[in-house]
């Protein structure tokens, strides 16, 4: 279970994007989460991830309890999230090539071993030909850079995978490809998605079930502007 | 599962833009100046082997000739030996004052922009404290404390010059940090110290070291400003400020070789290596260029 407790979280203190919200996601369950830009969803996907670090509420991944955030974090707990950002030019680091984009997580790791084995059945499964690995991410499309960016988040077999926006940059026949890619995913290992979005039918199709959010604080609050939100 | 991808697309052919061939010329023409440069104060000491300080006051004052090209000072001393010799020492401590300028602010730059919060604000009111002093006025203060020589101008040029560098390297630091793939990298397992040397410090290190290459000329032209002021290297030695120096009473007297050569030596070398960091500065941005060539 990932589990959110009354989270309050914001990049000031004073004034919080969103206050005091819960969602739980299931083991194995794949939860859509719909609001209007703006409204946080991409700092709640940002905690979920263990990459913000809330003002107040309590974040329970799998019975445990997180207590520390970003590099603080033990390892096996924020490995245990894989995240896909909205932007995949900017979640790649543009001076590294393809291949090692998506085996950085092995090395980080140190589970070098590992690296072609598990290259060679994760990037067919996302759709990236050999020609593309030796490029660097301002040679690549959007799409296949997207590609890449899934293939990394998956490269650890995290137990939860949080998707902040995938497909918003990408057209349909890509947002099928990748969509279709966690999903295999997910039916092989049974990992639990939150899947962040505006696209109310792919969601609703993607996803178990949706969680609407109204507006932020539901108390009518200012919507505040959200970085890449 | 989706069919794999086949995609057409290739890398885009490096077709020459008009605005390459300048480029080019402007890269060719800087780096056979600087090789000669190099070369000359490399070889021109040990296989010429004459006394570049050999007073012959019976040739004092001569204008460019086959024997002296560019003429002689007013003790008689060859000024085309003592400008390579000058270069040479000029050289030397632009290249080490530079190098020791960028790690001083590579150091600093990467400490304040890395750790954030306190730190940061402390090292960069240091900064601010050592940038609003004139830093040739502080550089003549640490020249002052010691005996003239080689040394004492390298430190003073270093200590005064490594104000930009270092924020350079924290501004480009802190624009990095917040950086998605930052994120990404961190939810992969990375640990700090990964991410600083795998992702931040390469994305830094070449802005340092254009900064290195500029801070040459600019440390040359220091090393100058102190001999000229008589507070740098040692009258005797020849240093292109020192040649400046030495050369003023005599330009009054409407001698102009001994000015007009020691300054080319200084320009030419300076022109070379600006050539040379623009074509670099190109490089350093290839997502604009590659925008731009549409």
């Amino acid at each position: 279970m990932l589990e959110l407790h009354s989270v309050t979280a914001g990049y000031d203190r004073r004034a919080p994007v969103f206050r005091d919200v819960s969602l739980t996601v299931g083991a194995g369950e794949s939860v859509g989460l719909l609001g209007p830009s703006g409204c946080g969803k991409s700092t709640l996907a940002r905690v979920a991830a263990l990459l913000h670090r809330p003002d107040a509420g309590r974040v329970v991944l799998d019975g445990t309890e997180v207590r520390a955030w970003r590099h603080r974090a033990p390892r096996a707990q924020r490995t245990a999230v894989g995240v896909v950002f909205q932007q995949p030019r900017l979640s790649a680091d543009p001076r590294l090539r393809l291949a090692d984009l998506v085996a950085e997580p092995l090395r980080a790791t140190g589970r070098r071993g590992e690296i072609p084995a598990r290259l060679a059945e994760l990037l067919p499964a996302v759709g990236l030909t050999d020609d593309l690995l030796g490029r660097r991410p301002h040679e690549v499309s959007d799409g296949q850079l997207q590609r890449a960016c899934l293939a990394r988040a998956l490269v650890l077999r995290p137990r939860w995978l949080v998707c902040d926006e995938m497909t918003a940059m990408l057209d349909a026949s890509t947002t099928a490809a990748l969509v279709a890619a966690v999903e295999s995913y997910r039916a092989e290992t049974g990992a639990g998605l939150l899947a962040v979005g505006h696209d109310r039918v792919l969601l609703k199709r993607w996803c178990d079930r949706t969680v609407e959010w109204a507006g932020p604080n539901g108390a009518g609050e200012p919507v505040k502007a959200l970085a890449g939100g | 599962m989706a069919d794999t991808l086949r995609t057409t697309t290739r890398r885009r052919p490096r077709t020459a833009a008009p605005a390459d061939a300048t480029r080019r010329i402007r890269l060719w023409t800087s780096a056979l100046v600087l090789g000669a440069v190099v070369l000359a104060v490399l070889l021109v000491p040990p296989l010429v082997r004459l006394d570049e300080q050999a007073v012959d006051l019976t040739r004092k004052l001569l204008p460019p000739s086959w024997d002296h090209p560019f003429g002689t000072d007013d003790v008689g001393r060859d000024l085309l030996l003592r400008c390579v010799y000058g270069l040479r020492v000029s050289l030397l401590v632009g290249l080490v004052a530079a190098l020791a300028a960028t790690v001083i602010g590579t150091a600093v730059g990467a400490a304040a922009g890395a750790l954030g919060g306190r730190v940061d604000r402390f090292v960069m009111r240091i900064v601010d404290a050592f940038a609003s002093v004139p830093h040739l006025l502080l550089g003549i203060f640490v020249v002052a404390m010691f005996r003239p020589g080689v040394w004492p101008v390298v430190v003073s040029v270093a200590l005064t010059h490594w104000l930009s560098t270092a924020r350079i390297v924290r501004s480009e630091l802190l624009s990095l940090r917040s950086r998605p793939f930052v994120d990404a990298a961190v939810s992969g397992g990375a640990s700090r110290w990964r991410i600083a040397v795998r992702h931040l410090l390469p994305a830094v290190l070449p802005q340092a070291g254009l900064a290195a290459v500029l801070m040459v000329p600019h440390a040359m032209w220091h090393e100058s400003a102190l001999s000229f002021l008589g507070l740098g290297l040692p009258s005797h030695q020849a240093s292109l400020g020192n040649l400046v120096q030495g050369a003023r009473s005599s330009l009054l007297a409407g001698d102009w070789w001994p000015t007009l050569f020691p300054g080319l030596f200084l320009i030419v070398p300076t022109l070379a290596v600006a050539g040379l960091a623009g074509v670099w500065r190109d490089r350093l941005n290839p997502r604009r260029r590659s925008e731009l060539m549409l």
